[in-house]
């Protein structure tokens, strides 16, 4: 059964190549061996076959010549994969490349693109190039779903649960791009209920993604940098202000390596200067040190820890 | 792809080039390229060959023989070239080449952008969607070229290795294994003499590092670590740590593997994670204020709460 239809679909695509001429479905059906007797049955199969080429990618074009019926044939131009020449080192760094996606969607497309240009004459070995051996997860299950809309310019609608709210709330986007960073990802688009710009985090998203109107319908707006929509965090935060702490000796690491002004106070601890932005977050941080650090000055800096501090013994 | 008959095609497709733009293809390596047993590339074959148009005139475009197992193609015009990439192809390529780009200090460097420049234009099209898929990766910096060094040269080296959990810089020696990337940082992989195994650092907490006169010596039973399964592998002897997280500490359960995550109604989340050092979810503890609290196991909270005394005191705070 499928090795009569992969049959029938090689002739279809060689018949179609082969032809200059736009070939009616008519004589289509007389060249390629396989379809059935009946003009329903024929009609029916002959577009489903049309839908399997466009899935491959072939590109069928639709026509015809002066005065006669619809036509098909497929440019050569567009059927095939330019000359690609590419020297050794060049072909090692594709092959690492399509090597990099761990999952699905993405590492089969990538596995397909690599025996294409292995079929255009590219050598790829399993040489190591660059000296790194990177992988990309993609293990969000979202992902698929929300590439797959950004591709197609799909609108989806999705249920998220952001950090902050006490419930999961419906939301239909416009999605932009698909962005990841730190291993982190995040959907970037339009956002048809605020009317706004948004981001969501996809491990924040929960059930499936599904299609809120036709593919082809979301327009991104020219100029738009998916990326750096995803990192902009907004009202640019406040002025930067300056803290003195008490760092414990030979504690409190983490600050050190960027602290500034480092100086003894005694034998139990030193002396530094911290900037920071915002009070309430940064009072957090800093009460991950415990006893070792100490908030001198700013006073609201310093009471903010404090009150930190309280509510971890409530 | 839908099924295997267009799967099949697009393997049919590829390997007439394949054939063409080699001076000489066997059947068993042509199966292993193509991932199939050497009878299916056998069938593939024949149905290659068995092609025949009917109308206007009976003609076979295809002529081929694989007599003594080598493949000969002498006759394929239509198909000659292969088929170009489609927009995920392409952009499965394109992403990860650009992502490799961004990180400093890899070899081969220039190649990666001679073959970005190939590819976009031979892809054509299909390169548009690209631009919206995008993967930004902490690539260690200048650390990167220090590592790359020590491994081409393969040196051991001195690592002042900065220990989140227990807010520590620690010293040891490690005999370089690889540079790995994995969810968006980059790791060197090495055997660490003071714990005596491999181990993995994470190149944006190395403070400080030093090659060694001395010759990498990487013992014969160091097992690279199968970073399939992920960074975080849990063992039966960790502590299992209960957290009750508010709507705004949500970000908990984003941030580090958990064991189970639990809704517990208005936003509220129940997590449970594994860890061998509790060091770490002190601090967390303390971090978190009113966003949650650590509810398990019974020490831990205790040591949360001594922690905050003790804090407190230093303010003159009760």
């Amino acid at each position: 059964m499928s090795k009569r239809k992969t049959d029938r679909l090689l002739h279809l695509v060689v018949c179609l190549l082969a032809t200059r001429r736009y070939l009616s479905a008519a004589q289509i059906r007389q060249a390629v061996p396989g379809y059935p007797e009946s003009d329903e049955a024929f009609k029916r199969m002959f577009e489903r076959d049309k839908e399997e080429l466009r899935e491959l990618g072939i590109p069928l074009e639709v026509g015809a010549e002066d005065g006669d019926e619809l036509g098909y044939r497929i440019p050569r131009q567009e059927y095939e994969l330019p000359d690609l020449h590419l020297s050794p080192d060049e072909a090692a760094v594709l092959g690492l490349a399509a090597r990099v996606w761990q999952r699905a969607s993405l590492a089969e497309a990538a596995s397909g693109a690599l025996l294409k240009l292995r079929a255009a004459g590219v050598e790829t070995d399993d040489a190591a190039p660059l000296g790194i051996e990177p992988r990309v997860d993609t293990d969000e299950p979202s992902f698929p779903a929300l590439w797959q809309a950004v591709r197609d310019r799909n609108p989806v609608a999705f249920t998220y649960h952001g950090v902050g709210s006490t419930g999961a709330a419906r939301r239909r986007l416009e999605p932009w791009g698909v962005v990841s960073r730190y291993g982190r990802w995040y959907v970037v688009g339009y956002d048809r209920d605020r009317a706004g710009r948004r981001v969501f985090r996809l491990s924040r998203i929960t059930g499936d993604v599904v299609a809120d109107g036709p593919a082809g319908s979301v327009t991104v707006p020219e100029g738009v940098d998916v990326r750096a929509i995803a990192f902009d965090w907004g009202e640019a935060p406040a002025e930067p202000r300056s803290a003195t702490v008490r760092l414990g000796k030979g504690a409190a690491q983490g600050l050190r390596s960027w602290a500034r002004n480092l100086r003894d106070d005694g034998p139990d601890w030193d002396l530094a200067e911290l900037s920071f932005r915002e009070t309430e977050r940064f009072a957090q941080y800093l009460a991950r040190f415990a006893d070792h650090v100490v908030v001198l000055d700013p006073p609201d800096l310093r009471e903010a820890v404090i009150q930190q501090l309280k509510r971890a013994l409530t | 792809m839908t099924g295997t008959s267009t799967e099949r095609l697009a393997r049919l497709l590829a390997l007439v080039p394949y054939v063409m733009n080699r001076p000489s293809v066997a059947v068993d390596q042509a199966a292993g390229v193509f991932g199939v047993s050497e009878k299916q590339l056998i069938d593939d074959l024949n149905l290659l060959w068995c092609v025949e148009l009917r109308a206007p005139d009976p003609y076979c475009p295809i002529d081929l023989s694989y007599e003594g197992g080598e493949i000969i193609v002498s006759e394929a015009e239509s198909i000659s070239r292969p088929l170009r990439l489609q927009v995920d192809e392409a952009s499965a390529l394109l992403v990860a080449l650009r992502m490799l780009a961004d990180i400093p200090g890899l070899r081969d460097r220039d190649a990666l952008s001679r073959v970005i420049a190939k590819l976009e234009k031979a892809a054509g099209d299909a390169t548009s969607a690209a631009g919206r898929l995008s993967v930004q990766v902490d690539g260690g910096g200048d650390m990167t070229t220090l590592v790359r060094q020590a491994l081409d040269l393969g040196r051991r080296v001195h690592l002042t290795y900065y220990v989140q959990g227990r807010d520590e810089n620690t010293e040891r020696d490690v005999d370089p294994m690889r540079l790995l990337l994995v969810e968006g940082q980059a790791y060197l992989e090495g055997w660490c003499r003071r714990a005596e195994g491999v181990r993995l650092f994470r190149l944006d907490r190395i403070a400080d590092l030093k090659i060694l006169d001395v010759a990498a010596r990487v013992p014969a039973e160091a097992e690279p670590r199968d970073v399939e399964v992920g960074l975080f592998q849990p063992s039966p002897q960790d502590v299992r740590v209960t957290i009750e997280l508010a709507p705004r500490g949500r970000w908990v359960a984003d941030r580090y593997p958990c064991e189970s995550v639990e809704e517990l109604g208005e936003g509220r989340l129940r997590v449970v994670l594994r860890t061998r050092d509790t060091r770490w979810l002190r601090a967390l503890g303390l971090r978190l204020g009113d966003q949650g609290r650590v509810t398990g196991p019974p020490a831990l909270v205790a040591e949360i709460h001594a922690d905050a005394e003790r804090a407190l005191a230093l303010y003159g705070s009760p």
